[in-house]
C-alpha cells in the first residue's frame, strides 16, 4: 500500500510539470495584451509600453517561463498583473468560496442522490421509481447555466424566496474570519448570518449539484437492485416494512463505493467547471476568478491558479484510488 | 487513471464479436422503450433541422425592430420573437442544425484523434504509449471547460473553433478508450497469430484492431455528442461560440437572459431545446450501451 | 400496509431534499420572504449607501488612473483645485477660491482655501499642492513612481518633454500657488478641474510612496476605509468636510457586480441601493417600480462607426457615405437605448461649446445608398468585416445587438457585413493596431472641451498603430492644421469657429458613422435625493441622502 502510494506520488511530478509547460505555453499563444486591458481605451502609446516593459513582457519566452518556475518552486505563485496582490494571497477567498460551494453541491448530490436511488430500487417499477428516475434522466441532460437562470427566475426574481447573486447579504456582510462562511458565522455566533449565508447557497448548490445528484441516484439505483437479489434482502423484503432499515443499510454500504467514485470524479470538475454557476450566481470562486483573469490577460493568475486548480484535481484522484484499494484490495492497480 | 474509467474499459474489453452481434443488438435495443424514446428525440431534432426551411416562413436572421418580444402564440409566431423582431422558432429549428452538426463533426474529430492515439500507443506501447498516455493525463487533470474556453481564446472566437475545442478537449476519452481496447485485444490468439505469420503492423491495426474496437466508440461517441451538444452551448454562453446571427442556442440564451424579466419565453425555449436533444442522445447512448454489452442485460 | 409505505417514504425523500436544499440545518425558508427588507428598522433613515457597479476600481490614486470605475471613487476621497458645475462642465471653485491670468496667459495665480485639512490630520496648503504638481510632471521626482497618464496626456508630456504646458509651480504664500506656461492652453482650467488632478496628502504619498493607490488619503468628503479586490470599497463620512455640515451620507458602499441584469436584480431586492450600467431594457422595469427611481446622466460621450479608411474599399469616401445613410439612428436608440439617447451627426456631443449645429446628417435612406454605391463603383456591394465590443459601454450598452441590427440593413443594400468581436483587450489591441474594416467604438469626454472628442479620436497625430486613437486611421492635413491652431488658442470664439469647420470637413469625408450620444441611466432607490449625475461620469456624493 504505501510503495502504491509513493508509486502513484512519483508518476505525478511528469504531470505537473507537463502542465506548466502546457498552461504557459497556451497562455502566451492568447491575442491581446494585459498592458491594454488594464489602461482601456484612454492608454497613450508611451504608457503602455512602459508598463509591458515593467511586466516583464518583453522578456523572451523562456525567460519569462525559467522565471516563473524558479518562483514557483520557491513557493511564490506570483502577482497578480491587475490588482498586483500576491497570488497565493489573494486566490485564498475564491478558492474558500468554490470549495464552500462545491461541498453543498456534493452534500446535496450525495444525500438527495443515495436516498432517491435506493427508494428507487426499493420501490423498483412504482411511480416513485419512473419520476425518480426520470428526474435522474434530464438532471444528466441539463445544461446548468440554463437551470441557474431559471431558478433565479422563479426563486429569486418571482417568488423573491431567495437571493440571486453572491454569498452574504451585502448590507450585512460576514465578518470573515476563515474564509469559509459557514464556519466564520458558527465561530462567531452569528446565527442570523449563518441562515443568510445558507439561503445565499441553496440555488447554485442545487444548480452545481443536479448532475452529481443525477448520476449518483443512477449508480444507486442499479447497485441496490443488484444487493436486492441477494437471498437474504429477499428473506427481509419478505417481512415487510420495518425490514426496509435493513436494507437501506446494506445499500448505503453498497452504495459507498459509486458514490464515492462520483465524488472524487465530479469534485474535481467541479472545483474548475463551476465556471458557468459561477458566473450566472456571482459566486465568487475561483472559476470566475480564473475567467476573468483570462479576459484580461492576467498572465500570473491564469498561469498559477489553473495550476493549483489541477493539482488539487489529480490529488482528490489519486486519493479517491487510495482509498478504493484501501476498501476493496481486489480493485488495485496492478 | 480513475477506477471508474478502468471499469468501463475493462468491461468493454470483454465483449465477444459475433457477425450477428448488431442485428442482436439492434433486437435488443428496439425493446428498450427509453432507448427508443431518445432516438425518437433525435431523429425528431433531426426532422426539425433538415426540414427547417419548409417549417417557418421567416428568416432566422435579419432584424424586424418594430417586431420586438412578441408572446408565444401571438400574430403568427408560435413562441413568441426575441429582442430583435426575429422568430424563435425558426431560430430554434435553425439552432437544431447547428447543434447537431457542431455536436457530430466535434466528436467525430475527437474519436478520429483519438483512436489513432490510442490505437499507436496500446500497439506500440513502450515511450510512445508513455508520453501518450502522460499528455492524456496532462489533458485529463485540466478542468476542460477552462480548456475549452482557453483554446477558443487563443484561435479566435467562432463556432469552428467552439467545434476544434470540444474535438481536442475529448480526445483523451477515447485514447484511453482505444488503447484499454488494444492492449486487451493484442494478447487474443488471433493477433498474436497474424503477428507470427508476418503480417504487417498497419494491417494488424487496421484490419484488426479498429473494427474490434468499434462497439465501445459507437456507445461513448453516441453519450459524447450530448456532452458536446452542451459544451458548444456553454461555451456559446459565455460569448466565445457562433457568431451572430447564427442561431446557437448557447448565445441565444445568453442574449436573451438580460430579458428574462420581460420576456422570459426568449430563455425558456432555446434551454429546453437543448435539454431536450441532450436528453435524446443521452437515452439513445444508454441503451446502445445495455444493447451492445450483452452482459450487462438482465 | 403498501401505502403506508408509499407515503412513509415520500416523506423520507421530500425531508432529505429539504435537508439538503437548506444546507443541513435551517428550517422552512418559505415562511421568511424578503428577509433583506426587515433588516433594518423602517423608522430610522438609512445612512449607508451601496452602489453598485459593473467592475472593481484599478488604483486609488487618481492621477495613475483613466478608467471610471477608478475615478468614480477616487471623486469622493479627494478634491481639486477647481471643479465642474452640477450637471455641465462649466467650472467653479473648490480647493481655489480665486484664480487669475496674466494678460498673456502664461502665469496663474490661485488663492487657496483656508484650513482644510487631509484625512490624515495633515494641513492642506500651497506646499501641498506644489509637492502634488512636482509629482506627477517631473520624472525625476523621487515620487513619480508610475504613469500618470492623465497628466502627460492633458499637459503635453512632461518636465523636459517638447511641448509639455506647465514650466514651474511655485507657492508665494501659505495660500497662494502660482502656476508658470510654457505656452497658453486653451482648456487650461478645464483640464485642472479633471478628478484625476486632485491634491493628495504629501505625507501620504511620502509615507505609501507606490503603494498609495491602496491607501488614499485626500481632503474629500469621504475617508478610504478598506478595498477587497473585486468585491467592494468602503468609505466612511469625513466628519472635518470643509463643507459644514456635509457630507450627509455615513457610509458608501462602492460594490462590483459585472453582470449587468444581476446588479439590476440585486436592487429590486433590496441588497443594493443605486446602481449604474443599467440595461436599457430594464429602465422600463425600474419605471414601472414605485420604489425606484431613474437618473439619466446628461451626454458627454459618442459611440461611432468607424471605417478602416486605409482600407479598400472604406478609402472611397463614397462607400463611407453610402454607408452612413444606410443606417438608422433612430430605429436603434429605439430598441436599444430605449429611447435614451439622442442621434449623433457629429463627433462631439451637442452639450459642448463648439458643436456644429448647422450640420445636416446623412439621411437614412436605403434607396439613395445603394444609388451611391454603385456610383462608388459597387453596385452589387461588396463584403466585408464589422468589429463589435464585447462589453457594455455607457455610449454603446449592447455593442452585439446594434451590430447585429445594421448588419441587417447593410444586407439591403448589397452589402454583406462579417460580424467579428473579441475580449475587451484583445478588441482595443487589434483595432489599435488596424486590423478591423469597420468597428464599433466610442469615447466619453474628461474635460467638456472639443478638443478632448476631435484631436483625440480623428487627428492624424492619433492614427498611428498599434495603439491608435483614431481608429478609422483617417488623415486630413487641412483638419489637423485646424485643430493644432485651436489647441494653441485660448480665444473661445475663434476657438468655436475652429471647432464648427473641423465638423464640416469630417461631416464631409465620412470616416465614422457617427451613432448616438446617450444619456447612460442610473437607478436608484426611490427615496434617495441629492443626486445629480455629472457628465463627466464621475460624481461626488457630498449631498445625497435617503429620505
Amino acid at each position: 500500500m504505501f510503495a502504491y502510494t509513493v508509486r502513484r506520488l512519483i508518476m505525478l511530478i511528469p504531470v505537473l510539470i507537463g502542465m506548466s509547460i502546457l498552461v504557459f505555453s497556451i497562455i502566451h499563444l492568447i491575442p491581446g495584451d494585459p498592458a491594454k486591458t488594464l489602461l482601456g481605451e484612454k492608454a497613450s502609446p508611451e504608457v503602455l509600453e512602459k508598463m509591458r516593459e515593467d511586466l516583464g513582457l518583453n522578456d523572451p519566452l523562456l525567460v519569462q517561463y525559467k522565471n516563473y518556475m524558479v518562483n514557483l518552486l520557491q513557493g511564490d505563485l506570483g502577482t497578480s498583473i491587475k490588482t498586483k496582490r500576491s497570488i497565493s494571497e489573494e486566490i485564498k477567498p475564491y478558492l474558500a468560496a468554490t470549495v464552500e460551494l462545491t461541498f453543498f453541491a456534493m452534500l446535496f448530490a450525495v444525500i438527495v442522490g443515495v436516498n432517491a436511488g435506493i427508494i428507487a430500487a426499493w420501490k423498483q417499477n412504482s411511480w416513485f421509481d419512473y419520476i425518480a428516475m426520470l428526474i435522474a434522466l434530464i438532471g444528466v441532460s441539463m445544461p446548468v447555466f440554463w437551470l441557474g437562470l431559471m431558478e433565479q427566475y422563479i426563486f429569486a426574481q418571482k417568488l423573491q424566496w431567495l437571493p440571486s447573486i453572491g454569498r452574504d447579504s451585502i448590507l450585512n456582510p460576514i465578518n470573515s474570519i476563515t474564509n469559509f462562511y459557514i464556519i466564520d458565522t458558527v465561530i462567531q455566533g452569528d446565527f442570523d448570518g449563518l441562515k443568510q449565508i445558507l439561503k445565499h447557497l441553496i440555488l447554485p448548490s442545487i444548480a452545481l449539484g443536479t448532475i452529481p445528484m443525477a448520476i449518483i441516484a443512477r449508480m444507486t439505483r442499479s447497485s441496490m437492485l443488484e444487493v436486492m437479489k441477494a437471498d437474504y434482502i429477499r428473506t427481509a423484503r419478505a417481512k415487510g416494512v420495518a425490514q426496509f432499515f435493513l436494507v437501506y443499510k446494506h445499500a448505503l454500504k453498497n452504495a459507498f463505493i459509486p458514490v464515492l467514485t462520483v465524488v472524487g470524479l465530479q469534485t474535481g470538475l467541479l472545483l474548475g467547471g463551476a465556471v458557468l454557476t459561477e458566473t450566472i450566481f456571482a459566486w465568487p470562486g475561483v472559476g470566475k476568478y480564473l475567467y476573468d483573469a483570462i479576459s484580461v490577460r492576467d498572465y500570473p493568475v491564469i498561469q498559477s491558479g489553473i495550476l493549483m486548480i489541477a493539482t488539487i484535481f489529480v490529488i482528490i484522484n489519486l486519493i479517491v484510488d487510495l482509498l478504493y484499494s484501501a476498501i476493496d484490495p481486489r480493485i488495485r492497480y496492478q | 487513471m480513475s477506477q471508474l474509467q478502468h471499469k468501463v474499459e475493462t468491461t468493454f474489453a470483454t465483449i465477444p464479436k459475433k457477425e450477428s452481434l448488431w442485428l442482436d443488438a439492434w433486437k435488443r435495443l428496439r425493446r428498450r422503450k427509453l432507448a427508443m424514446l431518445g432516438g425518437g428525440i433525435v431523429l425528431f431534432f433531426i426532422i426539425l433541422a433538415v426540414l427547417a426551411p419548409v417549417l417557418t416562413p421567416y428568416p432566422y436572421d435579419g432584424a424586424e425592430l418594430s417586431q420586438r418580444f412578441i408572446k408565444p402564440m401571438e400574430e403568427g409566431h408560435w413562441l413568441g420573437t426575441d429582442d430583435l423582431g426575429r422568430d424563435l422558432f425558426t431560430r430554434i429549428v435553425y439552432g437544431a442544425q447547428i447543434s447537431l452538426r457542431v455536436g457530430f463533426l466535434a466528436v467525430v474529430g475527437s474519436i478520429i484523434v483519438g483512436t489513432y492515439l490510442g490505437l499507436v500507443a496500446g500497439y506500440y506501447g513502450k515511450w510512445i504509449d508513455m508520453i501518450i498516455s502522460r499528455v492524456f493525463d496532462i489533458m485529463l487533470a485540466f478542468p476542460s471547460i477552462l480548456l475549452a474556453i482557453a483554446i477558443v481564446t487563443i484561435l479566435g472566437r467562432s463556432l469552428t473553433n467552439a467545434l476544434i475545442a470540444i474535438a481536442i478537449i475529448n480526445v483523451p476519452t477515447y485514447g484511453r478508450l482505444v488503447r484499454s481496447k488494444v492492449l486487451s485485444l493484442k494478447e487474443e490468439e488471433f493477433i498474436m497469430a497474424a503477428k507470427a505469420i508476418g503480417m504487417k503492423n498497419w494491417r494488424i491495426i487496421y484490419h484488426h484492431l479498429l473494427p474490434n474496437s468499434m462497439t465501445p466508440i459507437i456507445v461513448q461517441g453516441t453519450l459524447g455528442i450530448a456532452t458536446a451538444i452542451i459544451e458548444t452551448a456553454a461555451l456559446g454562453f459565455l460569448g466565445l461560440g457562433a457568431v451572430p446571427p447564427t442561431p446557437e442556442w448557447g448565445t441565444m440564451l445568453a442574449d436573451s437572459k438580460d430579458y428574462i424579466q420581460l420576456a422570459p419565453w426568449t430563455v425558456i425555449f432555446p434551454g429546453l431545446s437543448i435539454m431536450l436533444v441532450v436528453l435524446g442522445f443521452n437515452l439513445l447512448g444508454d441503451g446502445l450501451r445495455d444493447a451492445l454489452d450483452p452482459k450487462m442485460k438482465q | 400496509m403498501k401505502k403506508g409505505l408509499s407515503i412513509f417514504l415520500a416523506i423520507i425523500f421530500v425531508l432529505s431534499v429539504a435537508l439538503a436544499g437548506c444546507g443541513g440545518g435551517t428550517t422552512d425558508t418559505t415562511t421568511k420572504p424578503s428577509e433583506q427588507a426587515s433588516d433594518k428598522p423602517a423608522a430610522e433613515v438609512q445612512k449607508t449607501l451601496v452602489f453598485g457597479r459593473g467592475g472593481d476600481s484599478v488604483s486609488l490614486d487618481p492621477s495613475q488612473v483613466t478608467d471610471g470605475e477608478s475615478l468614480n471613487v477616487t471623486k469622493n476621497i479627494f478634491d481639486t483645485l477647481i471643479d465642474y458645475k452640477d450637471g455641465n462642465t462649466e467650472i467653479q471653485p473648490a480647493l481655489a477660491e480665486t484664480w487669475e491670468s496674466s494678460a498673456d496667459g502664461l502665469v496663474w495665480t490661485f488663492k487657496l482655501k483656508q484650513g482644510v485639512k487631509f484625512h490624515d490630520g495633515t494641513d492642506f496648503n500651497a506646499e501641498a499642492v506644489v509637492f502634488n504638481f512636482n509629482r506627477w510632471m517631473d520624472p525625476a521626482n523621487e515620487y513619480h513612481q508610475g504613469d500618470f497618464p492623465y497628466y502627460g496626456y492633458m499637459f503635453g508630456g512632461y518636465k523636459g518633454d517638447e511641448g509639455h504646458v506647465i514650466k514651474e509651480v511655485v507657492a508665494k504664500d501659505e495660500f497662494t500657488v502660482e502656476i508658470q506656461l510654457n505656452a497658453p492652453q486653451g482648456p487650461f482650467l478645464n483640464n485642472l478641474a479633471m478628478t484625476p488632478f486632485a491634491i493628495a496628502s504629501p505625507e501620504a504619498v511620502k509615507k505609501h510612496k507606490d503603494k498609495f493607490g491602496e491607501h488614499p488619503v485626500g481632503t474629500g468628503p469621504f475617508v478610504f476605509v478598506e478595498w477587497l479586490p473585486n468585491d467592494k470599497i468602503v468609505l466612511d463620512k469625513n466628519p472635518n468636510y470643509y463643507k459644514t455640515g456635509f457630507p450627509l451620507l455615513e457610509k458608501i458602499i462602492f460594490k462590483s457586480i459585472p453582470d449587468n441584469s444581476a446588479r439590476f436584480t440585486a436592487l429590486q431586492s433590496g441588497d443594493i441601493d443605486m446602481m449604474d450600467g443599467v440595461n436599457p431594457d430594464d429602465v422600463t422595469l425600474a419605471e414601472g417600480n414605485e420604489n425606484l427611481q431613474v437618473w439619466l446622466r446628461p451626454s458627454m460621450n459618442v459611440g461611432y462607426l468607424a471605417f478602416n479608411t486605409e482600407k479598400a474599399p472604406f478609402d472611397n469616401p463614397k462607400v463611407r457615405q453610402a454607408l452612413s445613410m444606410a443606417v438608422n439612428k433612430q430605429g436603434l436608440i429605439d430598441a436599444f437605448y430605449n429611447g435614451l439617447a439622442e442621434p449623433a451627426k457629429n463627433p462631439m456631443p451637442p452639450s459642448l461649446w463648439g458643436y456644429n449645429d448647422s450640420i445636416t446628417d446623412y439621411e437614412y435612406n436605403l434607396v439613395k445608398a445603394k444609388e451611391l454605391l454603385a456610383e462608388a463603383g459597387f453596385p452589387n456591394g461588396f463584403e466585408t468585416d464589422f468589429w463589435y465590443m464585447p462589453v457594455p459601454r455607457p455610449y454603446i450598452p449592447q455593442g452585439k445587438k446594434i451590430a447585429e441590427a445594421m448588419q441587417a440593413d447593410f444586407e439591403k443594400i448589397g452589402v454583406k457585413v462579417n460580424l467579428r468581436t473579441e475580449e475587451w483587450a484583445t478588441y482595443l489591441d487589434l483595432t489599435g493596431k488596424g486590423e478591423h474594416s469597420m468597428a464599433l467604438l466610442g469615447w466619453t469626454g474628461d474635460n467638456g472641451d472639443p478638443d478632448n472628442f476631435i484631436y483625440v479620436l480623428l487627428d492624424k497625430d492619433n492614427a498611428k498603430g498599434p495603439d491608435a486613437g483614431n481608429i478609422a486611421f483617417y488623415k486630413n492635413d487641412a483638419l489637423h492644421d485646424i485643430l493644432i491652431k485651436a489647441q494653441q488658442s485660448s480665444d473661445e470664439a475663434e476657438r468655436t469657429k475652429l471647432y464648427e469647420d473641423a465638423q464640416e470637413i469630417i461631416h464631409n469625408d465620412a470616416p465614422w458613422v457617427p451613432l448616438v450620444h446617450s444619456t447612460p441611466p442610473l437607478v436608484g432607490k426611490k427615496n434617495i435625493k441629492g443626486f445629480n449625475p455629472h457628465p463627466t461620469g464621475s460624481d461626488k456624493f457630498t449631498e445625497v441622502h435617503f429620505e
